[in-house]
């Protein structure tokens, strides 16, 4: 978020001394906390390219197009931790291992879901780049985990709007949920009741919602196939 | 922040959007000149405000969600409000991240309330008055036994979650209100995950309680050991989602597990008769 607000205040001088504030909090925040993934972000939001994302493989327009960005999401989400279970960071627990298991199930459910309800329209499947990722560090493992569980869950409250289905929005909602209590889980093992931490909840207690364009500037570090939002409704 | 994403969001779809809230720039640099929590709190109300002038009068559908949420809202922040005061229950807490956990949740609730109440004055709709609530008559320990104040935080928790997930479709294409109620139904889930943790940590039959809804023993809905919350679960045990059965989609395993998987992937809406049913328990007058 804080990256989207630097280039907002870019823009817009006038709210300088409102935003450069919470900006320097943040990235203090960032950098205190820094790990691999948290690093990895900020890298992606400070190169000063233009994420247009006019090229590429087509997400489509309309629901077609807001399911796919979402599908685009969950094969991201589902291919991380199906390659975490396949050979599991140092000294896990048992406990870990179960729960790591159970959200890799979750994650494939809703991309295959997303898949099958698309049918025809669906996007190729992704190519995914995990570079950044030490799969053998429990650190990297769950920085990357909780960068993009909170990512999956601002990415469905900031297009939740966009949806013009009542069924796809209630289907998107049963979804964002299950991604926010991962969040949670990942968090608190991380930092024991970091749940709800005040860089992802604000003071009024909302959550963060996210513009497609502003998740998949930051989902683009890990995805190698480019992606063409252009059509998506706004 | 967000309120300024969609303030910006805004402009690029509706460039008169400048000229319809008047003098918006004003608006931003006076909140520059509070401190930062002034102006969040600030925030809403100004950003109703200006939608109203610029938009007109919300519909009342959209003001019955947000009044319904608010009575949620009145109710899980007076349960944390009051725990938080009890000497009995105080006494319980395991540990200082217990306590500033619960502190923090109860925060969460209370500045719910205070959002949604400046949202709804800011579209010119009245809020409800807060109910007079009891939650001992239901549950007589639950200020003063650890465990039964848990089990009914997950409760709470876990149908808050439904209930904002049961009236998204009464906010379709709202950009500022949905966006809004889903980025409050995150944080409940965010709650109820860590509740759930804290029930897991203390140990017994709850050893194996998860932060996501999971199958009951012997398959049932409720995975939360507590039978007289039952309605709180109904439903969560489906696997129909979109008109397919997600336990026969590629990857989903063998049918025991598929199952598991299937009630756990999917959190399940209620609509408002069924939560105001379970809130009705705790509703005095």
């Amino acid at each position: 978020m804080k990256i989207f607000e630097n280039s907002y205040q870019e823009q817009d001088a006038e709210n300088e001394s409102f935003l450069a504030k919470k900006m320097q909090r943040r990235n203090f925040l960032t950098y205190a906390g820094a790990s691999a993934a948290g690093l990895a972000l900020v890298a992606a939001g400070c190169k000063k390219d233009k994420n247009t994302f006019n090229s590429g493989v087509n997400l489509g327009s309309g629901d077609v197009g807001v399911l796919n960005y979402a599908y685009a999401l969950e094969q991201l989400e589902a291919a991380f931790y199906i390659k975490v279970a396949s050979s599991f960071y140092k000294n896990i627990t048992d406990d870990e291992r179960a729960l790591f298991t159970d959200i890799r199930d979750h994650e494939v459910s809703h991309r295959e879901l997303f898949k099958a309800a698309l049918g025809n329209s669906a996007i190729v499947d992704l190519e995914v780049d995990f570079s950044s990722v030490d799969f053998t560090s429990r650190t990297s493992v769950l920085a990357t985990s909780k960068a993009f569980e909170d990512l999956g869950v601002s990415a469905y409250n900031g297009a939740g709007y966009l949806l013009k289905s009542a069924d796809y929005l209630t289907l998107a909602g049963k979804i964002v949920s299950v991604e926010a209590r991962h969040a949670a889980y990942i968090r608190d093992l991380i930092t024991p009741g970091s749940f709800a931490g005040m860089d992802v909840v604000d003071a009024n207690g909302l959550d963060k919602s996210r513009s497609p364009m502003e998740v998949l500037s930051i989902a683009k570090t890990y995805i190698k196939t480019e992606i063409n939002a252009s059509n998506l409704p706004s | 922040m967000n309120f300024l994403n969609i303030l910006r969001d805004i402009e690029t779809i509706d460039p008169e959007i400048t000229d319809k809230i008047s003098p918006r720039r004003d608006v931003i640099k006076n909140m520059s000149s509070f401190g930062s929590k002034v102006a969040l709190s600030a925030l809403p109300f100004a950003l109703g405000s200006m939608f109203s002038k610029a938009y007109g009068q919300t519909s009342s559908s959209v003001n019955d969600v947000l009044n319904f949420a608010l009575t949620l809202e009145y109710l899980e922040a007076e349960f944390y409000s009051l725990a938080l005061t009890k000497p009995l229950l105080l006494a319980q807490i395991p540990n200082a991240t217990a306590k500033s956990a619960l502190e923090r949740i109860r925060d969460d609730e209370n500045a719910h309330v205070g959002f949604l109440t400046n949202v709804i004055k800011s579209l010119g709709a009245t809020p409800v008055t807060k109910p007079t609530f009891d939650f001992e008559a239901p549950f007589p320990t639950v200020f003063s036994s650890y465990d039964t104040f848990l089990a009914v935080s997950q409760a709470l928790e876990d149908t808050g979650v439904r209930a904002y997930k049961g009236q998204a479709p009464n906010l379709l294409g709202n950009k500022v209100v949905l966006t809004a109620a889903l980025s409050i139904h995150s944080v409940e889930a965010r709650h109820a995950s860590h509740i759930r943790q804290m029930r897991k940590a203390t140990g017994g039959s709850l050893m194996n309680l998860k932060p996501w809804i999971s199958l009951g023993a012997d398959g049932q809905a409720n995975d939360s050991g507590v039978a007289s919350v039952d309605k709180t679960y109904a439903g969560e045990d489906n696997v129909m989602q979109g008109g397919v059965n997600v336990t026969t989609l590629p990857g989903a395993g063998t049918s025991s597990t598929a199952k598991k998987a299937a009630v756990e992937a999917y959190d399940e809406p209620l609509n408002k008769s069924a939560v105001l049913e379970i809130a009705s328990i705790f509703i005095k007058s």
